[in-house]
């Protein structure tokens, strides 16, 4: 069970106003529990978590590098194992060190089979360095990298499947999850943490900053994001889709209009072509994983 | 008709580069030089050129190498962390001789170190950070008005030579914002093809080959492998690993003297600083402070090759002092080129050394 009243991500870090991923580092310890070592990745997270000379992290935390939370990781896990410890070790990384960098430690460590719970934190871009697009930002975001502008619509490509890439290294328990749904969000990191093997979570984690949008609304744009399908918050069980949560789904257009990354497909003009392109995602989505809820009629 | 503007120095960079034709950029954001990739981003596609976000640094060097096959003038620009990511590639740059430009905006290191802050700690990792024998060239810039000039040059020596070449610049000059004149046009010396009948991997009388451009009739056969002239892999013959390697060092080490960029002042004088990137700065403003001290200032625009013919033109010479934001990475390369008593003035921690502190050392000359 989790105890919800545990609280291991202390106060006065620096995150801005809203922050959707320190939520998340909160409800994460929530349901990972005190016997959690935790290896970062450089990122947002680990810079606000960690303003010298202090850190809001009750758990023993080891920043490393970049792109290899999950080696270092897997050290660990390895070395404790022999040890007969039980420790649970988690990476909690960007999703820059995920889906582009750290891609490479990541799938060493799944395919060699280490028990660790590997955790993303999604804010769609690189965000530290001010808001450069990764392999996690949707189609169409403007980003400092993939600019909206004569030449471009932002953002040319969707994002990257990587809970599917990681189930298909045979991981026991593939979840995505949302800051704006937090029992669920701890619900998910308990069974991650349970599940003997390597694991993996994606975090869902609106960015007030980067995203454009009023730090208060951090939840009304997760739960936004859900009710479009444009992010759908699921488990895999031994590669198969196991669970995904339904809804009526609400037109892209509303969780679009409340972001600056997206204000260009609205202003001048409102761009149809775009827009039903991004409608199109959502549809593949529900359809792909069944959230669909049928009305009575 | 040049122009002036008020620039930061990352922007003079970019625009450096694409003065000097620069048509591809491969990179991946890390602080302090992300700046040079936004601006690309915003600019290559405005021009016939093409900006690639790579998943990291080691991918980025990897892209320019594969689109300066391809003919492009092609740059990454990164700090620290993604430089030591780009070892291995550098070595195979130079090993196959693929004209590109590295940037690298230095911050304080070792490891993810000060993001922040300034320093000129990669000076020895840029000259020796990759396996093996080799020898490249560094410039470094010590003004926004530099960054510009310099890495427009920096493509025409990658050209000229064939190989990787490094922008030394660092936090300070990047994040640095200052009056620059922006001229009408920049020299431009493409890369020489190479000619029907010859190598692609024989010196001419500079021991540079020509550049068999991929998709212009040559069938090049690229390796990172110790390679006979024609390109094909021979790792187990010493004579042919030992000329490739001593062909490879020598094509720049031999034209060091015809590289060098520098400035000299006072060249009678018997106190010299010798200076590169910010410190330039700190001595210009000591010598404006404290003129007809009888003080000389060597500001080397181009670091390696290291040209050490011109510690010897300061001929009545008795001290050089070599300010740096390291701990006197090249103090010792000029230690290793004279008798005379060299003061290392290292500064870490991200701060610039200040006039007063130079001055101090001057008021302490016997």
């Amino acid at each position: 069970m989790v105890d919800k009243s545990l609280e291991l991500f202390d106060c006065g870090h620096r995150a801005c106003g809203g922050c959707g991923p320190a939520l998340a580092a909160r409800l994460i310890l929530k349901g990972a529990g005190a016997d959690s070592i935790v290896v970062a990745s450089t990122g947002c997270m680990e810079v606000f978590s960690t303003p010298y000379p202090e850190t809001a992290w009750k758990v023993p935390w080891i920043h490393s590098l970049f792109e290899n939370a999950s080696a270092v990781a897997s050290g660990i896990e390895a070395s404790l194992k022999r040890q007969g410890r039980t420790e649970k070790v988690l990476c909690i990384c960007g999703d820059g060190a995920t889906f582009d960098i750290g891609m490479l430690c990541i799938s060493g460590a799944f395919e060699r089979g280490h028990d660790i719970t590997y955790i993303c934190y999604d804010n769609e871009a690189y965000m530290n360095t001010g808001v450069q697009r990764s392999g996690a930002t949707p189609y169409d975001a403007s980003t400092t990298t993939s600019p909206a502008g004569k030449e471009s619509f932002g953002n040319k490509r969707p994002k990257k499947d990587m809970p599917q890439i990681l189930a298909a290294h045979g991981a026991p328990y593939v979840a995505t999850a949302s800051v704006a749904y937090p029992n669920d969000l701890m619900q998910k990191v308990e069974r991650a943490v349970e599940t003997p093997g390597p694991c993996y979570l994606q975090i869902h984690a609106p960015c007030s900053t980067g995203w454009g949008f009023e730090g208060g609304k951090t939840m009304e744009i997760g739960k936004l994001a859900i009710q479009t399908g444009l992010w759908v918050n699921f488990e895999m069980v031994d590669g198969e889709i196991a669970k995904a949560k339904k809804v009526v789904r609400k037109p892209v257009d509303e969780y679009l209009m409340a972001q600056k990354r997206f204000r260009h497909l609205f202003k001048p003009a409102r761009n149809e072509e775009e827009i039903a392109k991004i409608q199109a995602i959502a549809d593949t989505n529900a359809e792909k994983y069944g959230i669909d809820i049928e009305l009575k009629k | 008709m040049s122009k002036i503007e008020f620039m930061q120095g990352n922007t003079a960079c970019a625009e450096g580069a694409l003065a000097a034709g620069c048509r591809f950029f491969g990179g991946y954001p890390i602080t302090p030089s992300t700046e040079i990739a936004e601006h690309m981003a915003r600019r290559l596609p405005k021009t016939d050129g093409v900006f690639v976000q790579m998943e990291d640094e080691i991918a980025s060097i990897a892209a320019v190498i594969g689109a300066s096959w391809t003919g492009a003038r092609a740059m990454t620009a990164t700090s620290g962390p993604g430089f030591s990511l780009m070892m291995e590639n550098i070595g195979y740059a130079v090993i196959t001789e693929t004209p590109c430009v590295i940037v690298n905006i230095q911050r304080g290191g070792p490891s993810t170190g000060q993001p922040t802050m300034g320093a000129q700690g990669d000076m020895l990792q840029c000259r020796f950070g990759s396996h093996g024998d080799y020898s490249t060239i560094a410039l470094s810039p010590s003004s926004v008005q530099e960054m510009y000039d310099l890495t427009a040059k920096a493509f025409n020596l990658a050209d000229r030579f064939r190989v990787p070449v490094f922008v030394m610049s660092d936090e300070v000059t990047g994040h640095m914002r200052e009056r620059i004149t922006i001229p009408d046009r920049v020299e431009i010396v493409s890369r020489r093809p190479l000619e029907k009948g010859t190598l692609p991997f024989r010196g001419g009388d500079d021991g540079v080959p020509g550049f068999p451009e991929f998709g212009m009739g040559y069938g090049v056969h690229v390796t990172g492998l110790t390679h006979d002239e024609r390109g094909y892999p021979e790792a187990t013959d010493p004579h042919i690993h030992a000329a490739l390697v001593q062909r490879l060092v020598s094509k720049v080490e031999s034209a060091r003297h015809d590289i060098a960029d520098y400035e000299m002042v006072n060249p009678d004088a018997e106190t010299v600083f010798v200076t590169y990137g910010p410190p330039t700065r700190t001595v210009k403003q000591v010598m404006h402070d404290h003129p007809g001290e009888g003080v000389g200032h060597l500001h080397l625009r181009i670091v390696w090759p290291f040209p050490e013919r011109l510690l010897r033109l300061f001929t009545n010479a008795k001290t050089f002092i070599v300010p740096e934001m390291n701990m006197g990475q090249i103090a010792r390369e000029v230690e290793r080129h004279t008798d005379l008593p060299v003061i290392s003035v290292p500064k870490l921690g991200g701060e610039l050394h200040t006039p007063g502190e130079l001055q101090k050392l001057l008021e302490a000359r016997p």
